[in-house]
């Protein structure tokens, strides 16, 4: 079973993010970046899967900067077996990830694609379920466990209420969830071996693919900060600051 | 309190801009090596550094190794981390392919010891001793024992350690004792040596100790001591485990820091005597060590830069979150951070300078080694052999002594807080106070760097040195902002020279004299030779800004911390020029009765 996993440059998580100071998105010159964490998810699941003996081949996806080859790297290093580079100059939108993945997909015919449930930039949390509506596919969003039978996976889901158990058929996509896996640390070696995998690099008209953005950003702000507290005399004046001040009650 | 956080901009910039990684990928063996591979490498060295071993460095020093029934038990998580170490391969990084090993040069290897030193050097001092033995053996072994022991010890499933040291022989090994018999293909051992660090434990599946031993009837001295493999368990034909070897750890020492690194004392020979194998020839025990101790020393000026870090990390944070007072000259308004305190900031950036001038030349040095070994022109290998040998006992003497310096004043920056061990800031002082002892005292440091690397050869390499330093001199004089930069380096340079000159007449007259003020000589190199490399980086930092390439902000950063150097440390080249030239009457006019 050939599985696609995709994988996406972030601001590393640590990294403290700090909005241009034209308000027209965060500064991404210069920062830190990593692999979203979600998707070290997946990409870990993708490689159980492989050691588990059910996945036989990974091919990681990046759509975005050229930089994105040492994230796709470091996908390789984990363990995946190819690399795929859709480069872009400029910022791609959910909608435009699900149809080149579309396309990426069209080409490759993996059974199974595992993606992040978010990327930690942005937090849209759609890509995964555009892709599935475009590709008519199953999809099964938030997994924290997944086995793989044949023709269908029994999954199961992290929802507000619990956890809900599935079965799709397969080929389906699935995102991957805090709680799925815990990522290995990459080994000296395979990071060396990442090297001299195949990455291949394409641009997104190569797709027939039109990526412009629908959505516009109007402006970028710093959260308020937060005012210093107060002490209240007893219950009864915080009762009546929450019902008349915070108007939570 | 904390956590370590890998400077991986100021490594990168160190590595790929001061002191340039291309040269030394395009060295022979280093072809896999890459500004790509080294930023792959240093990236994953830091999340292990920062996820696995920064979060045992406290508690691995409030609990401490313990010895119970003979067996050390190391603190909690040592044991999941050593095997989470070795399986993720981290063993391996420069051993050799043939064995398993990665083979990649110390430009890389230098950092991510770095790495693992600031954020627990008690357990990167296991590994680090495996390195050794494996360096010994890969020079100076049979082609049978390296088949033996090489894969395992750079697999580390395998650990190693060094045991020179008995009570009676410590800076002089002259002295040692311990006596090897030889039976039939082996020796038998039968002594006792002391502080031998990470001697005992679990982690590893066998431990292979490189003893120093006296054969029956070898000459006295130096000229008498030989080297000896003495595994733990004694490795079967097949390469399985078996008999366990007549060595006991018979007691830890209680010390003043590394608390997590077992320090035993090891008993060879109780019984039957422990079974040894000799390396290489009888007798030449010592000049063996002496092979591979070069890179352990530049591995110790590392331990020093590396704890020199992480107290400037430790002790910035407090200054951000500390309140305390308000600005000096405002007498109403808010408290501020102590950070805002002008005496802070000097103690702050006192750190951070000396702490990048050290890191610099540490990795300049790396690059020297790498092209001492690897460079296919034989005169080149000689030349970059002769600086390396030069620079060794710099960077081993400097970079501790200063990173003794560094974490004090980290304690300084906390107050009465740093003086109790909550904060942890007092771990750093701790820890680094052990690096300006072993691999060789500081003194012992200065002693070689006076005699052997400087007066034995007129000051030949030194004086090499000095003039790549003018050689700067001519592109400073391009930047008029570099200007007092360009000043503190020429008196520093002259410091130097001059000092270097006075040794050169002297030592041979009167070695004494010249030994007296050894260690205010090796400081004196190393604070000019941390002031060369930071005018290096001022000017590529300088020409760079001008270019309006990459992350202006780094390179500003740079700039002002080249110049603080300039202000405030480079000036003490004049003062510890004086004392080498004047000071050695007022050291040796005492007699020992007089004190
Ligand atoms: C925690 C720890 C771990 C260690 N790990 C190991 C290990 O793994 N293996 C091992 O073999 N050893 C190890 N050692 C031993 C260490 O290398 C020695 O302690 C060190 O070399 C100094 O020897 P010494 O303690 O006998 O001091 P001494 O040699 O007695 O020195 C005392 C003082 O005299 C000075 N001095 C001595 N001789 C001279 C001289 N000729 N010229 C100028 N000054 C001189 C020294 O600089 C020092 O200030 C370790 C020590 C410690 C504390």
């Amino acid at each position: 079973m050939k599985v696609l996993v995709t994988v996406k440059r972030v601001i590393d998580p640590y990294v403290k993010v700090r909005v241009k100071s034209d308000g027209s998105g965060v500064e991404t010159a210069n920062v830190k970046m990593t692999m979203n964490p979600f998707c070290e998810i997946a990409v870990e699941q993708a490689v159980r899967m492989k050691e588990a003996g059910v996945a036989s081949e990974i091919v990681a996806v990046s759509i975005g900067v050229q930089q994105c080859q040492e994230t796709l790297r470091t996908a390789m290093a984990m363990g995946a077996d190819r690399g795929i580079l859709v480069e872009t100059a400029g910022e791609v939108q959910p909608l435009a990830v699900a149809k080149v993945l579309k396309a990426i997909v069209d080409k490759e015919q993996p059974k199974l694609v595992i993606m992040g449930k978010q990327a930690i930039d942005d937090d849209s949390n759609q890509s995964g379920q555009m892709l599935a509506a475009l590709l008519g596919w199953p999809q099964a969003a938030f997994i924290s466990s997944i086995t793989v039978n044949g023709e269908t996976a029994d999954v199961t889901r992290e929802i507000d209420g619990g956890l809900e158990k599935l079965t799709v058929r397969l080929p389906a996509v699935v995102t991957a969830d805090l709680r799925l896996n815990e990522p290995r640390y990459v080994t000296l070696p395979n990071i060396m071996k990442a090297k001299k995998k195949p990455l291949e690099v394409m641009k997104p008209d190569a797709l027939g693919v039109d990526i412009a953005p629908r959505l516009t950003i109007l402006k970028v702000q710093e959260p308020p900060k937060r005012g210093a507290g107060v002490k209240v005399a007893d219950v009864k004046e915080l009762v009546a600051k929450l019902r008349n001040e915070a108007k939570v009650i | 309190m904390s956590t370590y956080s890998a400077p991986l901009k100021d490594m990168q910039f160190a590595i790929k801009e001061l002191v340039g990684l291309d040269e030394v990928a395009a060295l022979p063996g280093c072809g896999e090596v890459s500004a790509g591979l080294v930023d792959a490498v240093l990236a994953e060295a830091a999340k292990f550094a920062q996820e696995v071993l920064d979060p045992l460095n406290r508690s691995g020093d409030r609990q401490g190794a313990r010895l119970a029934d003979g067996k050390v038990i190391v603190p909690d998580g040592f044991d999941k981390a050593y095997r989470q170490f070795i399986e993720a391969g981290w063993n391996g990084l420069s051993g050799q392919p043939e064995f398993g090993g990665q083979g990649l040069p110390h430009i890389v290897a230098m950092p991510v010891q770095e790495m693992w030193n600031s954020a627990n050097m008690a357990f990167c001092l296991c590994p680090m001793l495996t390195s050794g033995v494996l360096e010994a053996l890969h020079v100076h072994g049979t082609p049978q024992q390296q088949k033996t022991y090489l894969p395992r010890l750079t697999a580390g499933e395998w650990a190693g350690t060094m045991n020179l040291t008995e009570p009676q022989a410590g800076s002089d090994l002259s002295a040692v004792r311990t006596r090897a018999v030889p039976e039939g293909d082996h020796y038998r051992i039968h002594g006792t040596k002391i502080f031998i660090t990470w001697g005992e434990h679990d982690m590893a599946e066998n431990i292979i100790h490189l003893v120093l031993a006296r054969t029956p009837g070898a000459p006295e001295g130096v000229k008498g001591i030989s080297l000896f493999i003495v595994p733990k368990f004694l490795v079967n034909a097949d390469g399985s485990l078996g008999e366990r070897n007549d060595v006991r750890c018979v007691s830890l020492e209680h010390k003043l820091g590394i608390h997590a690194s077992p320090t035993c004392v090891l008993a060879y020979g109780d019984g039957k005597g422990a079974v040894g194998f000799l390396v290489g020839e009888e007798n030449r025990g010592l000049e063996y060590m002496f092979t591979m101790m070069n890179h352990a020393r530049l591995g110790v000026g590392m331990e020093g830069v590396a704890l020199a870090e992480r107290a400037y990390q430790h002790a910035l944070e407090y200054a951000k979150t500390r309140v305390q007072g308000r600005e000096i000259g405002q007498r109403s308004g808010d408290r501020v951070t102590i950070i805002h305190h002008p005496d802070v900031r000097r103690m702050l950036m006192s750190m951070k300078a000396q702490t990048e001038a050290m890191r610099a030349l540490a990795y300049f040095a790396a690059a020297v080694l790498d092209r001492a070994k690897r460079h296919p022109d034989e005169q080149e290998r000689r030349r970059h052999q002769a600086l390396i040998d030069l620079l060794t006992p710099i960077v081993k003497g400097w970079c501790t002594e200063q990173s003794v310096e560094v974490a004090t004043t980290g304690i300084q920056v906390h107050g009465g807080m740093g003086f109790v061990e909550e904060t942890g800031a007092a771990q750093f002082l701790r820890d680094a106070r052990i690096t300006t002892i072993y691999e060789g005292t500081t003194g012992i440091q200065a002693n070689d760097l006076i005699g052997r690397k400087v007066a034995f050869e007129q000051g030949a390499t030194a004086k090499a040195v000095i003039a790549a330093m003018r050689a700067v001199d001519g592109e400073l004089a391009k930047h008029a902002e570099l200007a007092a930069i360009r000043a503190s380096l020429t008196a520093g340079m002259r410091a130097v020279e001059e000092a270097t000159d006075w040794l050169v007449a002297t030592y041979p007259a009167d070695a004494k004299a010249a030994a007296a003020c050894a260690v205010p000589y090796l400081k004196l190199f190393g604070i000019v030779a941390g002031g060369w490399q930071m005018a290096r980086a001022a000017l590529i930092a300088q020409s760079r800004l001008e270019a309006k390439e990459g992350d202006a902000d780094f390179y500003r950063a740079k700039l002002v911390t080249a110049r603080f150097y300039a202000d405030h440390i480079l000036p003490q080249a004049a003062a510890l020029g004086h004392t080498v030239v004047n000071g050695a009457d007022s050291v040796l006019a005492l007699d020992p009765a007089g004190f």
